[in-house]
């Protein structure tokens, strides 16, 4: 397809879009409003379960199995990104310059990387009780682990990083989330029904399987995130492809 | 509709506008350096927004996904991109 | 006067796409594909929102507190991180477009390469 007859398809298109999405914004409810249908019975449900965090209690609890059908997703991108990132066979790796880094910037780095840590692991623990859980916990696990890139250099990095512990921790989480599922079954209930002893409401060991879903959870999106970026950057930093050295060995 | 609400209201208001204008501008700009950053500053409003929306849960993954990681993998992969790039018209000037 | 709320994030949307179309970088196809998607956390999180609610957590407050919406919330938190890595997996597949045609224009690829 041409590129003017891609942009004269778009128009039109964005047109009928307009014109449809904003007749759907005047049926809506007005911003802000009472009514909540959904809502109001998630809420109800959430305290039946004993669980403070009305959205974990969505997520990991009453739509626990759609939580898993994103979390496959999350699986899959991770494992097609690592197989699209591995180094090919006429990739060759190259030295990593060593860069010079401030004292202050070392010291910075040095301090926050296990206050960060520390932050990741409350959060995915907490998911129960306070904004948090697996997927936010993971992700700030995963960032926090790069303060190491920052403060000292990819040398450091890679040593505290054992991408071979990773790739099995992303599995390990993931199989995790299908096994607990199967406790229901076990003792005679639906797949990934919250059988667990619930607790009592607002305490850290309250909610059931939630704060065992969130743990694994977090371990599958932390390691994901980070055998990700690490095949990021070693492509950036240090793997050659085949054009790049032709020139090498020209010069 | 008591004062709370309606400073609340204005302040989303603000919040919302800023997330266009910024979500705009990543759009419309054409390279993907620049653009990593400004999608780094439209993570930022976006958590901003989900803040003052009362979502915080939603906030804090924005807050790691969108203002770090996101633009990470973006320069990345224009830093893979331009490498082999520069050294390619490097190895023609020099032949 | 309300609806201008749900309206931006339809705005979002189209100006996402109107990137997406015109780009000449399969990198700025990738970044204005989150710009789109952030679109649709927009407009959930404004339709959920409730006047006078506050954040859907009882750890501190009494059982009967107006909150905002959770449902919305609980739909756009998960997809935020597992967009993050879609965006990586098309990433990937942008560098790979490199490595194998030498290229990251979309309209210079021309035909199938076995």
């Amino acid at each position: 397809m041409s590129r003017v007859l891609r942009v004269r398809l778009f128009w039109a298109a964005a047109a009928v879009f307009a014109v449809a999405f904003a007749a759907a914004c005047t049926g809506l409810p007005r911003f802000g409003t009472l009514s909540h249908p959904y809502g109001a019975r998630a809420i109800a449900a959430a305290f039946h379960q004993r669980t403070a965090n009305t959205v974990s209690s969505v997520n990991f609890d009453q739509r626990a199995f759609d939580t898993l059908g994103e979390e496959s997703i999350l699986f899959a991108a991770v494992l097609g990104g690592l197989v699209l990132l591995r180094r090919a066979r006429d990739e060759r790796l190259g030295g990593v310059r060593r860069g010079r880094v401030l004292p202050a910037t070392r010291l910075f780095g040095s301090v926050l990387l296990p206050i960060t840590l520390l932050t990741g692991v409350y959060i995915v623990a907490h998911g129960q009780l306070s904004p948090g859980g697996g997927f936010q916990g993971g992700v700030i696990l995963a960032t926090g682990l790069h303060l190491a890139y920052v403060a000292a250099d990819y040398g450091v990095l890679k040593a505290i990083r054992p991408l071979a512990v990773f790739d099995v921790a992303d599995a390990v989480g993931a199989g995790a989330f299908v096994g607990l599922g199967l406790v229901g079954l076990a003792v005679g209930a639906a797949y990934l029904q919250n059988v667990l002893p619930l607790g009592t409401f607002g305490q850290l060991s309250s909610g059931g399987l939630v704060p065992v879903i969130n743990a694994a959870v977090g371990l599958e999106v932390g390691s994901g995130v980070v055998v990700l970026l690490a095949g990021f950057l070693d492509q950036a930093v240090e793997i050659n492809s085949p054009d790049e050295q032709d020139n090498r060995t020209g010069r | 509709m008591s004062g709370t609400d309606a400073i609340s209201e204005y302040l989303i208001a603000a919040c919302l506008l800023l997330v266009t204008v910024t979500a705009t501008v990543a759009a419309l700009t054409r390279d993907p350096m620049r653009q990593a950053l400004v999608l780094a500053m439209l993570g930022l409003g976006l958590t901003l927004l989900f803040t003052v929306l009362q979502a915080p849960d939603v906030a804090l993954s924005q807050l790691g996904v969108g203002t770090a990681v996101t633009p990470l993998l973006i320069m990345l992969t224009v830093r893979k991109v331009r490498r082999s790039a520069v050294q390619r018209r490097d190895g023609e000037r020099q032949r | 006067m309300t609806s201008l709320f749900f309206l931006a994030a339809g705005w979002i949307f189209l100006v996402g796409a109107y990137g997406m179309v015109t780009s000449r970088n399969v990198i700025r196809t990738v970044g204005c594909l989150a710009v789109t998607q952030s679109s649709t956390y927009v407009l959930l999180l404004t339709v959920g929102f409730r006047r006078g609610g506050t954040a859907p957590y009882f750890t501190d407050t009494s059982t009967r507190t107006p909150v905002v919406d959770p449902v919305v919330q609980a739909l756009a938190l998960t997809d935020v991180v597992v967009g993050a890595t879609v965006t990586a997996l098309l990433l990937a597949i942008a560098l790979q477009l490199r490595k194998r045609h030498g290229t990251v224009d979309p309209d210079a690829l021309t035909g199938l390469k076995g």
